[in-house]
């Protein structure tokens, strides 16, 4: 018979809950006698008459919990006692959860010092839930996407009459008080703060600047419509204010795709009484009508992110193309093409992100050409058929045609494994470009959910004699849920050339194509 | 000058000291700031009358 | 804008008007007698059955074999095919019970001969019926109408009710409040499970037929009814509700429901503000666990007046008292987690307009029973009315298929809210 006494100090649980307990573990075998209860001087009597004795017993507190078992060999107490531990820290189930209701008033209602909504219930509902929440004085990310134009400017209005910010409709990122909403990534917290209409970008710029040493003050979202002429850029405004504002940020960056025209030059004005530094990237605007109203210009993501450091650091930004040095890209691309056939020839990017797609169709555009996509920079580069690429090609899975129904490419490894499968097969293709989003709510280890296709397609390009190229980037920081390290090398071990932005990734997947090519040397 | 006067006009912080948020909609967003320690509430939203745009739309008009 | 603050105030008003009415009514079972002789507008030739107004050649197979033995039990007719042969023709009528001041569960249909629960509204006089309780599964109430259901049915009036009759005029009636918040904290929630009821009433009532004149043997009828009765307390109940809600009608531009009700084919809803009018959608599907040799398959879609509980806040919308009502292996186990009990208690103060006083649930801190379902608040939220229920055989003559969960479908608020809109004229321009 062997005895074991574990005392657990500090640890409250009432006689109820201990007596469920014993009464369970008593019933597994080889347990001849148990004891599991607060440390009382009455409970401590009772352990003794039981036949549990020893000096750890008497010193225990009222506020210790005190485990004694008998048992026929050391197996059966380490079973017993694993059980025990499991039926102590058990989480509650979820229904048990008090703080879940069936609407915002009854939520409030219990909770009144709630002062911000997330809200991601279908298009066609959520202005109406918008304006309940605005009506209650809280600020809004509005995640839903599908709102009529005409509701979100009418919540934007009732917005500004409240003095709040509605984040969206469509915005699915954002960092507020340093508390990651949606989909957002981990930073540290600093001086530099950013209002974008764009998700996936905010995630870049946020990221790279954390890599690079700064911090995040706030990170606001504006839904991809804002800059828009109709929407007017009501909420970037008011983000503005609120950085303007706020005595923790310093610097403000602005990322956007290119604003309607009249929208870009009340932005820009807006931007001009602005105490603090302002650096903007409207992804693939013409940058002298920026910079002609005293603001510095980013031309993308990447740059934006290390302007801002810079502007931080108090130091000067030096434009590189590459992080890496130019004989170890030399290398790398001698690697990536000595193997290609002369027949491959096309990009194909493959991404989760909107608009690190128009980043990378952008630097792409400039080097290797005219890229087709399904959100293309000009309509007749629109992608017909979209099962495959076509020329070069960049396609957005995250887009609604790909994700009605279905879940979105960050969180889902499928219709991306799919797609870099039946790529692959494609003999004029040279090389494929991914990007790799971590953070909350996206899947925690989308790298190795890709692993096998990635694999898969590369094998059956070499049957063929010939080799695949992938080029990928990952988005994230070394605070994020996932391992952002094992995310790199998990990609790196399959041969995927892993470059520390998506700008870098793109330029590297224009060498290899034109490379290949002969068109470079 | 305007940038002064703009200075002069501030104003309360726009997001208060602490997030005190409610979720409404997507579940994983509120399970997730809950792991994060932030207050959160979640709401079990259902469409008003069942789905229906045009009676809810009648029905805002009166409430 | 005036307007609109204007129409919103008159709602409000007349909400609270009709809860009030309701939350003062003081419903006591005062008698038992026949149906032909108290129920207003009651005919020889005339069955009483739940829910909404229906064709006969549309009525459901558990109403269509009830109305059969009722009209053998009546000696109107011999066997069934005669019984079926006087309704296609109209000789015999059906009408909804509600349009008589009454209430009929699952597939029971109200014929004249047969033994009516008589409950008075002390507040304001006026009163409701509603059948006695068959003390079987195979019953008329679902659809039963071979002899030893008529055999029943025969005892039931000529020898235990004349019992019952006796031993109410004595004590000059039973106070169904005071049963009903008594039995709130015993673990009931008065629709599916009525055992409390039963115990409570027992406890007041045989003393009272012990003190009559009347013999060991008579006494004995009763208490056996109500050994092998668990549940019988139902119908007494279900009458005291209508009491209660009938008493906050026709209150004009309130929006609170005064009636919902299945008749097997369709669930219908009826509304203070907009007076006799019914709003019907088809009959929902139970979700629920079956007894064995029962499947979905063997399913009737929702039936009876049974949610007049529901109605009145309690039944499922007190399912927090009663936990037990999930566990399966009684007559009553509707399914789910304990914690699901609470939270749809939870989920219908959302709709309602008021908490009763009278009827308390101990667990979630003494708060008095969702009490008014608004159909501007189901419309708003999108949360629609929870119902614990039996579940009925499609075959009549079987006995009681399962229990389970049900909703009241949003259809018959949609329509009702549109009905409003129309009577009020609200939907005008300024």
């Amino acid at each position: 018979m062997e005895t074991r006494i574990v005392i657990k100090k500090n640890q409250y649980r009432d006689s109820v809950f201990l007596m469920v307990i014993n009464e369970q573990t008593r019933s597994l075998p080889g347990i001849n006698e148990i004891a599991v209860m607060m440390g009382t001087v009455n409970n401590k009597d009772i352990i003794k008459e039981v036949g549990f004795f020893g000096p750890e017993i008497d010193s225990a507190t009222s506020k210790d919990i005190v485990i004694c078992i008998r048992a026929t060999s050391e197996e059966e107490i380490e079973r017993a006692l694993a059980q025990i531990d499991e039926m102590l820290t058990r989480k509650r189930r979820p229904e048990e959860l008090e703080d879940v209701y069936k609407t915002l008033e009854s939520a409030i209602r219990e909770r009144p010092e709630t002062n911000f909504a997330i809200i991601s219930i279908p298009g066609q509902f959520a202005a109406r839930e918008t304006k309940k929440a605005l009506n209650h004085g809280l600020n809004v990310l509005l995640f839903s996407d599908n709102v009529p134009i005409e509701e979100e400017i009418e919540i934007k209005k009732l917005a500004a009459q409240f003095d709040r910010i509605v984040m969206g409709p469509d915005c699915g990122t954002a960092i507020i008080n340093h508390v990651p909403l949606g989909f957002a990534n981990a930073v540290n917290p600093g001086p530099i703060g950013l209002v974008a209409a764009a998700g996936t970008g905010l995630q870049e710029v946020v990221c790279l600047i954390d890599r690079a040493g700064g911090g995040i003050s706030q990170a606001i979202g504006t839904g991809g419509r804002d800059l828009s002429d109709k929407v007017g850029g009501l909420s970037m405004l008011k983000g503005l204010d609120i950085l303007d504002n706020d005595d923790e940020t310093e610097i403000v960056v602005l990322i956007s795709k290119p604003p309607g025209p009249t929208t870009t030059k009340k932005i820009l004005k807006r931007v001009s009484k602005s105490p603090k530094k302002v650096i903007i990237n409207f992804l693939g605007s013409n940058p002298e009508l920026i910079s002609s109203f005293g603001v510095t210009v980013g031309q993308t993501l990447e740059e934006t992110a290390f302007l801002a450091v810079a502007a931080l650091k108090g130091e000067q930004y030096q434009h590189r193309n590459f992080s890496t040095s130019e004989e170890e890209l030399k290398r790398r691309l001698k690697e990536e093409t000595e193997r290609m056939t002369p027949n491959q020839k096309f990009i194909r990017g493959l991404y989760s992100g909107g608009t690190l797609c128009d980043e990378a169709m952008l630097i792409l555009n400039d080097s290797v050409g005219e890229v087709y996509s399904n959100i293309p920079l000009k309509p007749k580069l629109r992608l017909q058929d979209l099962s495959k690429g076509q020329n070069h090609c960049c396609i957005d899975l995250g887009d609604d045609y790909f994700t009605r129904g279905r879940p979105h490419p960050m969180i889902s490894p499928d219709s991306r494994g799919r797609y870099i499968i039946s790529e692959g097969e494609d003999p004029q293709v040279a090389v494929l470009l991914l990007d790799i989003v971590l953070g909350y709510g996206a899947h925690m280890d989308m790298a190795g959910a890709l692993r096998e296709s990635i694999k898969v397609a590369k094998a059956e390009v070499e049957k063929r004699g010939g080799y695949l190229a992938v080029v990928a980037s990952v988005c994230g920081t070394m605070k994020d849920p996932q391992d952002f390290p094992s995310q790199v090398q998990n990609l790196e071990d399959v041969g995927v050339v892993v470059m520390p932005s998506n700008a870098q990734a793109a330029r590297f997947a224009a060498m290899i194509a034109l490379k290949n090519n002969n068109r470079i040397g | 000058m305007k940038k002064d006067r703009h200075l002069a006009e501030r104003k309360k912080p726009c997001f208060g000291k602490d997030l005190v948020v409610v979720n409404i909609g997507i579940r994983p967003f509120y399970e997730d700031l809950k792991k994060l320690n932030v207050k959160v509430s979640h709401v079990d939203w259902e469409p008003p009358a069942g789905g229906d745009q045009e009676v809810t739309a009648l029905l805002d008009k009166i409430l | 804008m005036e307007k609109k603050e204007a129409i919103k105030e008159k709602i409000k008003q007349a909400n609270r008007a009709a809860v009030e009415n309701m939350l003062a009514a003081q419903p006591v079972w005062v008698d038992v007698a026949r149906a032909g002789d108290v129920i207003p507008g009651m005919k020889k030739n005339m069955l009483l059955h739940a829910g909404p107004p229906q064709k006969y050649e549309n009525m459901c197979g558990p109403q269509r074999g009830a109305a059969w033995g009722a009209l053998i039990f009546e000696g109107l007719a011999n066997d069934a095919k005669e019984a079926d042969q006087l309704l296609a023709s109209g000789k015999a009528v059906i009408e909804p019970a509600h349009d008589h001041d009454s209430v009929s569960g699952a597939a029971h249909m109200i014929s004249f001969s047969q033994p009516a629960i008589v409950l008075e509204n002390k507040t304001n006089g006026k009163v409701y019926y509603t059948h006695m309780k068959e003390d079987t599964f195979i019953a008329l109430r679902y659809g039963s109408h071979g002899d030893h259901t008529i055999r029943k049915l025969k005892w039931l009036t000529e020898v235990v009710s004349p019992i019952f009759s006796k031993g109410l005029k004595k004590v000059g009636g039973v106070n169904c409040r005071d049963i009903i918040a008594k039995s709130l904290f015993m673990g009931d929630e008065g629709h599916n499970r009525n055992q409390a009821e039963t115990c409570l009433f027992e406890q007041m009532f045989i003393p009272v037929l012990l003190e009559s004149d009347l013999s060991k043997e008579q006494i004995l009828e009763v208490a056996r009814v109500l050994q092998h009765d668990e549940n019988f307390f139902l119908y007494q109940v279900m009458a005291s509700c209508k009491a209660m809600l009938d008493a906050g009608k026709d209150v004009e531009y309130s929006t609170i429901v005064t009636v919902m009700a299945r008749n097997g084919t369709e669930f219908g809803i009826k509304v203070s503000g907009l007076g006799d009018m019914w709003f019907n959608a088809p009959a929902p599907m139970v979700k629920g666990l079956y007894f064995p040799g029962f499947s979905e398959k063997d399913a009737n879609p929702d039936l009876g007046d049974s949610c007049i509980t529901e109605t009145a806040g309690i039944g499922g919308f007190a399912m927090a008292a009663s936990p037990a009502i999930v566990h399966f292996g009684t007559a009553t186990g509707v399914g789910g987690s304990v914690q699901d009990a609470i939270n749809y208690t939870k989920e219908m103060y959302e709709i309602t307009e008021a908490e009763n006083p009278a009827y308390q649930i101990a667990y979630i801190d003494f708060r008095g029973c969702p009490t008014g379902i608004d159909i501007l608040k189901v419309l708003d939220t999108g949360i629609q009315p929870i119902i614990n229920t039996s579940i009925s055989p499609k075959e009549p003559g079987r006995s009681q298929a399962g229990a389970g969960l049900v909703r009241a479908p949003m259809e018959c608020f949609k329509k009702a809210f549109l009905a409003f809109v129309e009577k009020y004229k609200l939907a005008q321009k300024s």
